[in-house]
């Protein structure tokens, strides 16, 4: 077990794995993508209610999820880094926090969109909204952290701090539609009792989650792998390849 | 191999220290975040006295009087407990219609009537094609007669 975990932790390695995984991984995404963009805009039925305008859910929806998914692996990686010190994990956290705060972007990008005609509404400083909006701060914190300091060691343990304090707003993003009256619906896919969507609009929206995954991981691995080239640069390694 | 035991120790007491003090903040702030208030909070008086806020509930089907040549408009809005009736003068969003979400945001006025300023329309968690809605109407309907 702990030698899985150092055999992972070693950038050649993960160099390697990478480098092979991430043209599987790319067309998995594309693939995904295409069918659930299809699925999405042409065979999905319009809503009852809000008509045409509903099919925004197929990015805004696998958006949001990414950008808490994308923290809390950023927020996981920094802690395996401030621990064991550990220099590949620094470099995952590092590599993910652009995308993370892209995805977090679009998410409340997207929303807004849909706000107005829907709710009436651009923005509202509801517990989900705002709570979105600090998850953006985080990531552009971490990021700003990161440039601000010359020394790669110590950046990566100033902003890796911050990395896994912030953590604590995930649950507070994915509870707080619960926990207060807030103008933001409640959670659609994960929720008991009856489905709250029908399968025929479910399922573009499942397969697209799953191509934003995708996605994730074929970036997050390329950024990883410049992140790798560039902390290695003097060692022997690299220069053998 | 202590060392990196007292480094977890202190990542996890960070994180503890950080993950209570946001909780009490949050509590403490527990009226602030709400966004709305729920009709039957209003009459139990949670509302601090003439300050404007927000009212959320479901406008009663019927309810919703337009007056003519004007954006006037009057409707009433329940959470099932208790009802306060509505005044508003603007453009009213799409989803606007009876049985729908609202929040609005204004003031009570001396008789009792929730003047607002702007309304939202709180959209649901439900998603289905026109059928389905039409479908689930009938069920609906079929055990209330």
């Amino acid at each position: 077990m702990w030698k899985l975990f150092h055999q992972f932790g070693s950038p050649p390695h993960f160099y390697r794995l990478a480098g092979y995984l991430i043209p599987w991984f790319g067309a998995a995404a594309l693939i995904l993508i295409l069918i659930a963009t299809y699925g999405g805009l042409v065979l999905a039925p319009a809503d009852y209610l809000q008509g045409d305008g509903f099919r925004i859910i197929y990015v805004h929806v696998p958006s949001a999820s990414m950008s808490l998914f994308a923290y809390t692996l950023m927020a996981t990686a920094a802690g395996i880094g401030l621990i064991w010190r550990i220099k590949l994990a620094h470099a995952v956290a590092a590599a993910v926090a652009p995308i993370g705060a892209s995805f977090t972007f679009l998410a409340l990008a997207t929303g807004s969109i849909w706000g107005k005609p829907m709710w009436g509404t651009w923005w509202a400083w509801d517990a989900r909204l705002t709570s979105e909006l600090i998850l953006l701060f985080l990531f552009l914190g971490y990021m700003s952290l990161r440039a601000a300091n010359d020394d790669v060691g110590k950046a990566d343990r100033a902003s890796g701090l911050l990395a896994v304090v912030g953590v604590v707003n995930v649950p507070i993003i994915h509870y707080s539609v619960e926990w207060w009256n807030s103008l933001h619906q409640g959670a659609t896919i994960i929720k008991l009792g009856k489905p709250a969507i029908t399968g025929d609009m479910l399922w573009p929206l499942l397969m697209m989650l799953a191509g934003f995954g995708f996605y994730f991981a074929t970036v997050m691995m390329i950024r990883t792998r410049s992140q790798v080239l560039q902390r290695e640069r003097k060692s022997q390694w690299l220069k053998s390849l | 191999m202590k060392k990196r035991y007292q480094r977890g120790i202190q990542v996890a007491l960070v994180l503890a220290g950080v993950g209570i003090a946001v909780t009490l903040m949050l509590r403490a702030f527990d009226e602030n975040i709400l966004y709305f208030y729920m009709p039957q909070q209003v009459v139990a008086g949670d509302v601090p006295d003439g300050k404007r806020f927000r009212l959320g509930g479901l406008v009663i089907p019927g309810s919703i009087e337009r007056a003519p040549g004007s954006l006037k408009v009057s409707f009433l809005v329940t959470d099932n407990q208790k009802t306060l009736s509505v005044e508003y003068e603007g453009v009213l969003p799409d989803l606007f219609r009876d049985g729908q979400g609202v929040i609005a945001h204004g003031t009570m006025d001396d008789n009792g009537i929730f003047v607002a300023d702007e309304v939202l329309a709180k959209h649901d968690e439900n998603y289905m094609p026109p059928e389905v809605a039409e479908a689930l109407k009938q069920v609906h309907g079929d055990e209330e007669s």
